[in-house]
């Protein structure tokens, strides 16, 4: 145990009188009950990291089925409607369902850890938001089996396409609806802890960044959620009421819908790319046992692309037909996110630079995470520029792109979040071994399912097709072989994550990398209740000064 | 010595991307617009490409020189305001400079005055309808690959023909070095038009239009795809334009427009029962077989039309829902009236419906008002 721990038992020892009892009210609560009516933080989150890995898997499960049709040319496994189905779920459920939870469950799970905070602000409807989601996946698959099937319509739902579809339309919509609710209120705990429950001494400028990236993604969220409710909500009307919002025999604009749902979809990318940063924010500086280089700039670099990201959603939207000036300010706006996207980069660069660095599997996806997200971001560069999004726009070269920075963007960094934090969860080292084969494998295979997309794109293969022209034969095969390989690797992580829960390679310290965050202090695992009396000034301000943030 | 050399032409790929045509780069560029793209591209591939090794080759040295394992000590340093500045102002300079070229693309891609020629482009579930608007006359364009080469369901299906996917009834037949306006919209969901060799892509979108344009430099065919989801069989609508001479084109419009005139429809002719039902047939399988399946038979959320209320009850509400459209089903207003007329005949009369009665084309004028 590291002095820093016993620090915390100290806090303890001062108010023992209190503990014994709260624990025992809480503890009651075994089994099922533990879970369904779950108001600790910690529960919670660990309850997100499990759906979202299931949603992980299932929508893995539907990208295989996508790849293993565009494997060659011809229909060789499913009908076309099915196809559409499939990319479909695929998209929504990572979307919502993968990424975006596992980013509110790591935040529930670290927040209050890292700020000092006993729980979440509001531990109750912390319950409510986790236990929204698993209705809300049901009324996806569900939907798979209604008559005519899920939506088909791509996750973006555009109409006058998605007022063709039955049942399984309407089921999409409501599972958005549930999802939005959920997040809504996710987001609203998530700021309301972190702008109320810091320890005393954690003014916002020294707060993790981790914390930092939390509360401008759920501003983000809270403000863009309700924006995709309106639109899908809209859908719904002109789907069973009557309303022409959409449909241009009544005078409504199909357009319309593409403007309010990227006015939400933009914001939405940087939503599952925001924490990202965060969580590589505290990863690289740990081992490369330096300070975060320029704390400040890339608080305001995460704060403009915050702000930028509300006037650029157009850009999904050159090939619309829009006027030329507005063509040329969301282009200019587009270009102008390279700047502290870049600011970014060159501070985690800087952080490396003269550091001692060691490569732990946290280690090799952060760098990882900075490698991928780069080349997802010269892409996006690359799509910025109208003119050459005429030729890429609703091509593969985009499907290259966003999973650039979504898989190995959002999802390297989560996978990087986990081994780092896995310690503390369970109280056991994961094995490295197993870890580092994971990265490496996840790494070759991730490259060569999505690198030759970028030449699919370049030369003209339309996404969201069930078959392709003989000159795309080659590359897509080799995505498909990649996609596989890749998709098989995921199981050494989930068992790896096992293994660490039932003992892993041996009883992990309190502060396992040596880093400077308040989470360290208190013991692995970390115990039900921490943090009930804040942390004591003193303890706060050695972390603050080991992370030259004092 | 073969080895080497292979590594050598692997290096210079991307170098000689023009000479294995749109392979790992964009289609050989057959127009000013599609050329300029595609110096936009490179010059920003450059760009990138400096940069790339730049910040990849400090960073990795970091990674190789300042590792714990190798004995360096960490130095503490966490800030640089210089540095900090100068990182944030160099890349909004290279900006500039890229931006500066691309607004001129910009603007000349959204200049289509002046134009020749124009053409309108309509988007069908799921084919292609081009109206030569200066010559009065249409046609269709649809997929012409057989289904038995698309379908390897049980086996490996029948061989591809070498433009799979991507060859059409009849193509669009544009002449050469004339710059040619297209206009776009759709029928019932939004499609989009493009050929990627010309560097245009524009979105067909039901209700309204849009225009865009391209002046082929050389004579020659040149396929694109629909590039927006538009349901089941969005992959299997081609864009297929023949680029001929000048002379070819004349006489191919004369043909044309002689074709047309011949099949042109007198608004006021009255039709027997068997000339509708056999006209009908033609319409049938051109427009709806595609949803309700050339038995009548429908299928996933498309009804089937054997046998429905719809098809065997009033005649009125027959004629209002091909008009009109519903739920899924786009609206029709495009056929001409005799075409409607003799659909709904047919709806009646076949597919194994036996109502009797049959619509004349003036009853469809009457029932648009
Ligand atoms: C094993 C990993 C994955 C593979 C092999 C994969 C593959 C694919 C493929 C083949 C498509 C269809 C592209 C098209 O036809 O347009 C697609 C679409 C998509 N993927 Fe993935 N994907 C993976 C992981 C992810 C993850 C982690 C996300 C996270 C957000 C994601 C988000 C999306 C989205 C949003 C779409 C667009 C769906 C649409 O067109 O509506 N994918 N993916
Ligand atoms: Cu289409």
């Amino acid at each position: 145990m590291t002095a820093a721990t016993d620090t915390l038992d100290l806090a303890k020892h001062g108010e023992a009188g209190h503990h014994g009892h709260d624990d025992h009210g809480h503890h009651a609560l075994t089994g099922w009950r533990r879970w369904v009516y779950a108001t600790n933080h910690k529960d919670i989150g660990t309850l997100y990291l499990w759906f979202s890995f299931a949603m992980f898997i299932t929508g893995g499960v539907m990208a295989l089925g996508i790849r293993a049709e565009l494997f060659t040319p011809g229909m060789q496994f499913w009908q076309p409607e099915f196809f559409n189905q499939l990319t479909t779920l695929h998209g929504i459920i990572m979307v919502f369902g993968a990424i975006m939870p596992a980013f509110t469950g790591l935040a529930n799970w670290m927040l209050p850890l890292m700020l000092g905070a006993p729980d979440m602000a509001f531990a109750r409807m912390n319950n409510w938001s986790f236990w929204l989601l698993p209705p809300a996946a049901l009324l996806l698959i569900i939907s798979l089996f209604v008559p005519g099937g899920a939506a088909a319509g791509g996750w973006t739902l555009y109409p006058p396409l998605s007022l063709q579809f039955g049942m399984g339309m309407d089921l999409a919509i409501f599972s958005v609806h549930l999802l939005g609710i959920s997040s809504i209120m996710g987001s609203i705990n998530i700021i309301t802890t972190i702008l109320n429950m810091r320890a005393p001494g954690m003014t916002l400028m020294k707060m993790p960044m981790f914390a930092w990236t939390a509360l401008i993604t759920n501003y983000l969220l809270v403000a863009v959620a309700p924006v995709l409710a309106g639109a899908v909500t809209m859908l719904l009307t002109d789907r069973h009421f009557g309303t022409h919002f959409f449909k241009a025999v009544g005078g409504g604009d199909p357009v319309l819908f593409q403007h309010i749902f990227w006015f939400f979809g933009h914001p939405e990318v940087y939503i599952m790319a925001l924490p990202a940063f965060g969580v590589v924010s505290q990863i690289i500086p740990t081992f490369s046992r330096k300070p975060l280089f320029g704390y400040h700039s890339m608080v305001y670099a995460t704060a403009s692309i915050a702000i930028l990201s509300f006037m650029v959603w157009a850009h999904h939207m050159f090939s619309v037909g829009m006027p030329a000036t507005a063509q040329l300010f969301f282009m200019f706006m587009t270009m102008l996110i390279a700047v502290p996207t870049g600011v970014k980069v060159f501070n985690w660069i800087a952080t490396m630079w003269q550091g001692a660095m060691s490569f732990e599997t946290p280690m090799l996806f952060a760098v990882g995470f900075i490698c991928l997200f780069t080349v997802g971001g010269f892409s996006g560069l690359v799509l910025s520029i109208a003119p050459v999004d005429t030729q890429m726009h609703d091509t593969y070269y985009v499907v290259a792109h966003f999973h650039y920075v979504l898989v190995a963007g959002a999802l390297f960094s989560l996978f990087g979040a986990v081994y780092y934090w896995l310690p503390k969860w369970t109280g056991y080292m994961y094995d490295e071994k197993m870890g580092k084969l994971h990265f490496w494998w996840s790494m070759i295979w991730f490259n060569v399912t999505f690198f030759p997309m970028h030449f699919l794109g370049l030369a003209g293969m339309p996404r969201r097709i069930p078959d392709y022209p003989l000159q795309f034969t080659d590359f897509n095969a080799m995505a498909s072989v990649g996609a596989f390989c890749f998709g098989i690797g995921q199981l050494l992580f989930l068992y790896n994550v096992i293994k660490t829960i039932r003992g892993g390679v041996g009883p992990a310290p309190a502060n396992p990398w040596e880093a400077h965050t308040l989470e360290w202090e208190v013991p692995s695992p970390a115990p039900h209740h921490t943090w009930e009396s804040p942390p004591d000034e003193r303890l706060v301000k050695k972390g603050l000064v080991a992370q030259s943030l004092e | 010595m073969r080895f080497l050399r292979a590594c050598a032409l692997a290096a210079f790929l991307p170098a000689c991307s023009y000479a294995i045509d749109g392979r790992y780069n964009f289609q050989t560029p057959q127009t000013l617009i599609a050329h300029d793209i595609n110096e936009l591209h490179a010059w920003i591939m450059a760009v990138i490409a400096v940069i790339f090794v730049a910040v990849f080759g400090v960073m990795f040295y970091s990674i190789f020189k300042h590792r714990k394992s190798s004995g360096h000590k960490a130095r503490h340093f966490h800030e640089n305001t210089t540095v900090e500045v100068l990182w944030t102002l160099i890349p909004a300079l290279i900006l500039v400079v890229m931006a500066w070229p691309a607004a001129k693309v910009v603007l000349a891609q959204k200049n289509t005055g002046d134009a020749e020629l124009t053409i309108k482009a309509t988007g069908y579930q799921w084919f292609w309808g081009y109206d030569y608007l200066d010559h009065g006359f249409g046609f269709k364009s649809k997929l012409a690959t057989p289904r038995e080469q698309i379908d390897n369901y049980k086996s490996d299906g029948q061989a591809k023909s070498e433009h799979y996917l991507l060859e059409v009834t009849e193509p669009m037949i544009v002449p050469v070095g004339t710059k040619v306006r297209i206009l776009t919209t759709a029928n019932d969901v939004i499609h989009s038009w493009g050929v990627p060799a010309f560097g245009v892509k524009q979105d067909a979108i039901p209700g309204f239009i849009r225009d865009t344009w391209f002046k082929a430099d050389r004579i020659g065919t040149f396929r694109g795809q629909c590039v927006e989801l538009c349901g089941r069989d969005h992959g299997f609508m081609p864009i297929v334009v023949s680029v001929v001479s000048k002379d070819d084109f004349k006489a191919w419009v004369d043909k044309k427009q002689k074709e047309a005139k011949a099949a042109a429809d007198d608004p006021n002719k009255v039709w027997t029962r068997d000339e509708l039902i056999a006209r009908g047939k033609t319409v049938y399988d051109a427009n709806c077989a595609a949803c309700h399946k050339a038995d009548g038979a429908g299928g996933g959320p498309f009804p089937a039309l054997t046998g429905s209320k719809i098809t065997t009850g009033p005649v009125a509400a027959h004629i209002g829902i091909v008009l009109n459209g519903k739920g899924a089903m786009p609206a029709w207003q495009g056929l001409s009236d005799t075409e409607i007329a003799a659909v709904v005949t047919y709806e009646r009369n076949a597919l194994g419906n036996k109502v009797g009665d049959f619509v004349q084309p003036k009853d469809v004028k009457a029932a648009r008002k």
